[in-house]
């Protein structure tokens, strides 16, 4: 008896699918980091933060390719991450009566419940400072994003909304980054620790940098 | 545990036990047990129990159980919600009753997965691990005469890593506390042993492919990094394995993508 070769399948493999998930949100890794070191700007005045805006509206090219990619990596991230709890669920039969978990984090466990949240939080956010149609009342902020922004967060649920949404965030990476190793085959025993401290450490340094910006509205730090 | 007088300690017990009959639902059942000697290994206390059952002329309980010194993989039970119960590193026959507490509760399931359906009681029908050995977790030889042991060398740390891997007795924990009922640990662990060692080379990427084809056929989930495996393997099979057999995963199927065809294309220079 020989191993026989596997009839190559249109049914994407558990391992594939997990592959997808890991690189989509090595591509949504990347983004965040980008999109916030961009937002910092905003503490180094009008100027600044505007000028970048209208560095990024003058070249296209940059602008609509990175959003090509982020559209295809959320919308395969999103996919990936619906079959995987789907098929994870039907797997699981109901479990056990008694629930004795031994090491499985609050992050891992809450992935799927974190990750809608953001995907609910993003949506508004696209809303709310791309497509500036919610939560902005009726004025026009043209060409100052800094205006917008300050605008944006002067309402305090707004702002509780961001900042709650980015703690989720820091919750999701915390779990996501480490896993991204482990799926890619590049964990083992030694580095599992040190990988999941670096994927906290990141989680905490995307949100805290983000919510820094609501919080300075809200302290009337920036105004 | 002996007591002054010689005499051992005994536990009284309540208990939950899972009764199903296949096909059908399930519900637990609540008994009483007197006088489990602290001693006792925990299948031989659901052995007291069966015996008091037989007794009163009920119908006993059905569980796995072969070796019973914790090397057959045969033994199974979730216990208070673990699987092979509350210390980690045993398996369900080398956990002894000087674990429990006098007067204690103990709820006891089967292995709660799609891919083991209950055949009765706690005992579950384990057989998608036997189709993912039968789809490659084994070394094609030739047969009859058996081959000189020392013909081929395997390096110390290579015999090591595999024995390590080979350490896993297939007896489904790792499915049973997986969130996601995944066989990620176990694949892992069958693939990682034959896949490091030289006479796993020549099928090392068709078995791979076959093995993870065949898990996913047999309806377990998809792991998802809890590591409740891990921590609930009675062999403390570490993640490790599953690491490594994404990578081998994923080095398979890129080299089947760029497999040659061994002819030119038609056109072709």
């Amino acid at each position: 008896m020989s191993v026989s070769s596997p009839s190559p399948s249109c049914q994407p493999s558990s391992i594939g699918k997990k592959v997808v998930m890991a690189l989509s949100g090595l591509v949504l890794v990347g983004f965040v980091l980008g999109h916030m070191m961009g937002n910092l700007l905003m503490f180094k005045g009008p100027e600044a933060i505007n000028a970048y805006a209208a560095w990024l509206h003058a070249n296209p090219g940059l602008l609509w390719g990175a959003r090509v990619v982020m559209i295809i990596s959320t919308i395969a991230h999103i996919w990936a991450g619906i079959l995987l709890s789907l098929e994870n669920r039907a797997a699981r039969a109901g479990g056990p009566a008694v629930d004795a978990t031994r090491r499985a984090t609050v992050a891992s466990r809450s992935m799927p419940y974190s990750g809608l949240i953001i995907l609910g939080f993003a949506i508004f956010h696209l809303l709310h400072f791309t497509f500036r149609a919610v939560a902005l009342g009726d004025v026009s902020f043209g060409d100052d994003v800094y205006k917008m922004v300050v605008a944006g967060f002067t309402r305090p649920l707004v702002a509780y909304f961001y900042i709650i949404s980015l703690l989720l965030l820091c919750l999701h990476l915390s779990h996501g980054v480490s896993s991204v190793f482990q799926t890619l085959g590049l964990r083992n025993e030694r580095w599992r620790a040190r990988l999941d401290r670096l994927a906290l450490a990141y989680g905490w340094i995307i949100a805290l940098g983000f919510i820094s910006i609501p919080l300075a509205v809200l302290t009337g730090f920036l105004k | 545990m002996v007591q002054d007088n010689g005499k051992e300690i005994t536990l009284a017990l309540k208990l939950r036990v899972w009764r199903q009959r296949r096909g059908q639902p399930g519900a637990f059942e609540e008994h009483s047990l007197a006088a489990v000697p602290t001693s006792a290994s925990f299948l031989e206390m659901m052995d007291m129990l069966n015996e008091q059952l037989i007794k009163a002329g009920k119908d006993t309980f059905a569980f796995d159980h072969d070796c019973r010194e914790g090397i057959c993989g045969m033994c199974s039970m979730t216990i208070n919600g673990m699987p092979h119960g509350p210390i980690p590193g045993v398996t369900t026959c080398q956990l002894h009753m000087r674990n429990f507490r006098n007067g204690e509760t103990i709820t006891v399931e089967p292995w709660r997965a799609r891919a083991f359906p209950v055949l009765k009681d706690l005992a579950v029908d384990r057989s998608g691990f036997d189709k993912v050995i039968q789809s490659g977790g084994f070394i094609t030889v030739r047969t009859g005469s058996a081959p000189e042991a020392n013909s081929i060398p395997v390096p110390k740390v290579i015999a090591d890593e595999a024995m390590d891997a080979a350490e896993c007795i297939g007896c489904g924990a790792c499915v049973a506390s997986c969130k996601n009922g995944s066989a990620m640990l176990f694949v892992g662990a069958k693939i990682n042993h034959l896949n490091i060692l030289p006479q796993g080379q020549a099928e090392r990427d068709r078995r791979t492919l076959s093995m993870v084809k065949t898990m996913d056929e047999a309806g377990f989930g998809n792991c998802t990094n809890y590591g409740e495996c891990q921590a609930h393997c009675p062999k403390s099979i570490s993640l490790d394995v599953i690491a490594k057999l994404n990578r081998d995963y994923l080095r398979a199927r890129v080299k089947e993508f760029f497999s040659s065809t061994g002819k030119p294309s038609k056109g072709g220079d």
